[in-house]
Formats: C-alpha cells, structure tokens, sequence
C-alpha cells in the first residue's frame, strides 16, 4: 500500500482518527484505573493516621471536618474512634517557614491533647539534613508530651523544650510551628464547644 | 542473530544516556535513588516499546506532513496511560512514610513525552521498520536506557547514602553531595567517561 | 512582595536547569558559544511565557469544566508544539530580524522539557495567571542565567588542557556540577 498523500482531507482525517483513537484508549485506561487511583490515595491518608492515632475502627479517612485558620489556609481534622468513642484527632496541617518552602506534617492528638504520634506528609527539605526530622531522635520528642494552651511549642534557642536538629534550625523551628498550629487549633476548637478541657 | 544484535545495542553501542546524550532530564532528576532511576527506566521502556509498536503499524497511514504531530499525540497517550497506572498501582509510600514511587517521581513521568528517546525512535526506526522489529528496538533501547538509569542511581545512592535498594551498609550519612543536584551532573560526567575510555580500549584491541 | 519571591526563588534558589533538570538537552547542545547560548535563551524565554498562558486558559475554560484533567499532557504538548509553529510563522512574516537570531532555535524548543514541566509546575503551584507568568518569565531568566555563564565557561575551556578521557561531554558535566554547587549557596536567600 502506497504512502498517504498529504492533501489537505487526508491530513485532517488522520489527525481527527489519530485524536480519536488516542481520546478513547485514554478515556477507557482512566474509568479502569479510577477505583484503583482512589484506593491508593486513600490507603496513603489512612497508613499515615494509623501512624499518629491509638489503634482505632472507624474509618477517619471518611470522617473529619475542616477548620480554616487565620491565613485562609485549611486544616484538616479526622477524627478517630474507637466503637463509639473518640480516641484521637488526626490533625493535617502545615508550615510555610521550612527549608523548601512548604512541610505539610499530620499530627495525632488524644482526646486530653497529648501528643500520640506525628508523621510527616508533604516536604521539600534537604536530603540528610532537613529530612531527619522522619528519624530519630527528633521524632521521638514529641510523642507523650502535652502541652497547656498558653505554652508554645519550639526548639531550646526559642526557650522551648524541643532540641533542634544540628545544622537544620529552620526545619526544625517551621516543624515546632506546624505542631503548634494543630494544638492550639485543637484547643481554640475545645474551648469553642465549651468543652471542660 | 540480526535480533540479538538489535536487542544489545541499547546497552552500549547505542545507549541513549551514555553514547547519544539523549534523555537527560529524566537521567538526572530520577536517579537520587536505584530504584527510581529503574522505576523511571521501566516507565519510560514502556512508552517506547508500545509507542513504536503503534507508530510502526500506522505509519503508512499517515500522511508525511502531519507525521510529527500524529506521533507526538500517539506518545502523549501511552505516557498519561503510564501515569494513570502508576497512580493507582504504584503508590504505596513506605513503612515509615517515606514516599511512593509514583510521588518520588514526580513531574518527570508527564515529561517522558518531551524525552528526545522515544520521539527519536517513533522518526527514525519505528516509521520505517515492520511492527516485530519495532517493538524489539523499542525493548532494546528502553532497557539500555534503564541500565543507564540503574547505574547512575547505585553509584549516586551508594556515595551518596551509603546504602544500595534502601539498603543501609554504612553507618550515619555517606556524600551528601551526590544525592543533591551538583552530584547528579558530577556523577554523570565521570561515568561517560569512564564509557569513553572503556569504548577506547575496546576499538582499539 | 509575593512576586519577588517567585522571581529570586526561581531564578536562584531552585534554578530550573541546575536544581531542577529541566531542559538539559540544550544546555548541553548549545551551550558551545556564547552567542548561540543568548539566542536560545531568548527563544525559550519567548515560548515559555506564551506557553504558560496558553496552557493556563486552556486548563481553566477547557480542562477543569470539562473534568478531564487526566487528558493534560496531551493537550499541553500539543499547544506548546503548535504554538511553536505558530510562533515560527509569525515571527518569519513580522520581524525578519528576530527570526534570523531566533529561528533556528524554534524546533528544538518542542522538545525542550523546560516549557512543558514549567506549564506543568504552574498547574501543580496553584498559581493565578498573573503568578504563573511572573513565574515563567523568571524560570525562563534562571535558564538564561546558567545557559549564558555555562557557555562562557566552556568557551574558556577551549584553551584549557584536559585529560583525553574527559574531554568534550564529561567535562562540561563536571563543570556544570560545580556550577550547581556554587548555586546551592543561594539556598538561603528566600
């Protein structure tokens, strides 16, 4: 069979053809791969709660409200519970003072506001530097610790109780930042419902 | 035989990444890491393979002027197929949070479009050749380039983290200069040539 | 003050041929002579900005109403490689003079993953219209940047006496290694 020749129908109908058969197969790989793109986005969400809440068996990932903060920016409450009861608050939220610009941290508070566990979401930071902050020791400072409304959580140069990773002050001060965000959002929102706490 | 050869070539006589410095974004923006540097081969071998295939079996039916385009839209697809399925399938973040593979690779998987590789192939070898042949050369050259990806990532993610495949052989950090951009173009440059030295002494004996 | 940001980050901080790997093709290719250097720096900045725009309509009158965002990439690179055309054809008929420093660098911007990752990282950023072209405009400066300084160096280099091994590629790799080393320094500015 003899090459096409490039007069002007034939150029259209081969793009239109070409266009439509690409469209569809696309369209057809998306409806396939949907439930399977939803499935893992919600399995991240929901790994990265089991890693700062009390075992719980509800599903927080379908659970949860948000709060917009003074900056417009929205942060993001799952709730999990244990039966009927609340056992912890999955609390997204973020810092724009890190390193790389923008750290988005998940941090998991007990009902009384104890801190049970807080993994990282989203960062930009330097690898082996700012990205300790994912290992030890510095993760293991905030886990069990409460802090009362009016104490702010920072690193020792600020007077606070957190010490900050050498030679990564900045990620660490925008990761304290982050932290607080969340219990000072956890508590305007106690204090809100006129709760005892 | 012939096949053999055509299936070979990938790896040194024709390396994309080593001999005809093409791909060079990916080759530098994914190779923090061995596995990613083989999971943006994988991705990338993928799109080649299926894209000369399909080049291969249309390309009498398309006119000469609108060839590239066609082409162009033809590989925009198979890579946002790619991108769909690695969405759904490989995005599973670590143990301990660490990203998946689909978040470490980021913008570069959309980008497999732009990698001069696979239009280069579609124009100079699947156009021309049967659909058999094609898909071969599209294997041959995909995994050329994910061997070069692989190689650059071990010897960046040995130097650089002391570790291969996530696994820690050294204790505390290792150059931190090579997992950072500087090392991607430093360690590219002393492995092409060290190609060239090899590719030398092997002409010359 | 929010614009500033978005210039000295992308011009400096994260520059998108030494921080981020985009458009290394040409910063390889032609990076040889100085004056070949300004003229694809010049093109770039050309398509890049007029991409950004383009492929931000498109995204928000075409994509995002007709919800099928998952079709990106393929209407993204067909507007940047038609726009390029278009472009060409423009510049030849309008201004001869521009053409004959541009024009040969046109094709070779297609595939140039610079403008495509750029429109890309606009989307990605959530930046409005007039944010995604303050940011191109400063990626495409930042290109500039090290394309021109990259280039210098390498011309000096034609003099230099390098090992046999090195010479030609690896060492222009090597070069804009350190290059991307003396850049990190700017990591703390923003």
């Amino acid at each position: 069979m003899a090459k096409k020749e490039s007069t002007f129908t034939n150029m259209v109908l081969t793009l239109f053809l070409v266009a439509l058969g690409a469209s569809a197969a696309m369209g057809f790989v998306y409806e396939l791969t949907r439930d399977g793109i939803a499935k893992a986005e919600a399995a991240k969400l929901d790994l990265a709660i089991k890693r700062v809440v009390p075992e719980f068996t509800n599903e927080p990932g379908k659970e949860f409200f948000k709060l917009t903060d003074t900056d417009g920016e929205n942060l993001v409450f799952y709730i999990a519970k244990s039966d009927q009861d609340t056992i912890g608050y999955a609390i997204e939220t973020y810092s724009k003072n890190a390193f790389g610009g923008m750290l988005r941290l998940l941090v998991g508070l007990r009902p009384d506001g104890t801190i049970h566990g807080v993994a990282v979401l989203e960062h930009k930071e330097t690898p082996g530097l700012g990205t300790k902050m994912t290992e030890e020791p510095f993760q293991s400072q905030f886990p069990g610790k409460k802090y009362p409304p009016e104490v702010t959580v920072s690193v020792t140069k600020d007077r606070g109780d957190i010490d900050a990773i050498t030679a990564s002050t900045i990620t660490s001060r925008a990761y304290c930042e982050a932290v607080d965000k969340a219990i000072k959002a956890f508590y305007s929102l106690n204090s809100d419902k006129g709760g005892a706490k | 035989m012939s096949q053999w050869k055509n299936i070979t070539k990938g790896f040194v006589r024709e390396n994309p990444v080593f001999v005809l410095f093409l791909g060079l974004c990916p080759t530098l923006g994914t190779t923090g890491s061995a596995i990613n540097g083989i999971g943006m081969g994988l991705a990338t071998t993928f799109v080649l393979v299926m894209s000369n295939g399909a080049i291969s079996l249309f390309a009498r039916f398309i006119p000469d002027k609108v060839r590239i385009p066609s082409y162009i839209v033809i590989i925009a697809s198979f890579v946002t197929i790619v991108d769909l399925l690695m969405k759904a399938y490989a995005n599973t973040p670590g143990p301990n949070g660490e990203p998946s593979l689909y978040d470490n690779l980021g913008l570069f998987i959309p980008l497999i479009v732009v990698n001069c590789i696979v239009l280069g192939r579609a124009e100079a070898f699947a156009s021309k050749n049967s659909v058999f042949a094609s898909l071969i050369d599209g294997l041959a050259i995909g995994l050329g380039f994910t061997f070069a990806l692989f190689l650059l990532g071990s010897v960046r993610e040995i130097l650089g983290s002391g570790s291969i495949f996530n696994q820690k052989f050294i204790e505390g950090d290792g150059m931190l200069v090579f997992v950072l951009a500087p090392g991607a173009f430093l360690a590219l440059g002393y492995l092409i040539a060290i190609m060239h030295i090899v590719k030398k002494r092997y002409t010359n004996s | 003050m929010e614009y500033i940001l978005i210039i000295i980050g992308a011009v400096f901080v994260n520059n998108i041929l030494l921080s981020q790997f985009l458009g290394i093709c040409p910063f390889i290719g032609v990076s040889n002579k100085v004056d070949t250097a300004m003229g694809m720096a010049g093109a770039v900045t050309f398509v890049m900005v007029i991409a950004t725009i383009v492929t931000y309509i498109l995204q928000q009158y075409v994509l995002e109403p007709l919800g099928i965002g998952f079709m990106q990439t393929v209407s993204y690179i067909l507007v940047i490689a038609s726009l390029v055309q278009l472009v060409e054809i423009i510049l030849k008929k309008v201004s001869p003079s521009l053409y004959q420093a541009l024009g040969i660098f046109l094709p070779l911007i297609t595939t140039n993953c610079a403008i495509l990752g750029v429109a890309l990282l606009t989307f990605q950023k959530e930046f409005n219209l007039l944010e995604g072209v303050v940011y191109a405009f400063a990626n495409a400066i930042g290109f500039g940047l090290a394309l021109v300084t990259f280039s210098g160096i390498r011309e000096q280099l034609e003099l230099a006496d390098i090992p046999k091994g090195m010479k030609g590629v690896p060492i222009a790799f090597i070069i804009a290694g350190i290059l991307a080393m003396a850049f990190m320094g700017f990591a703390n500015i923003v």
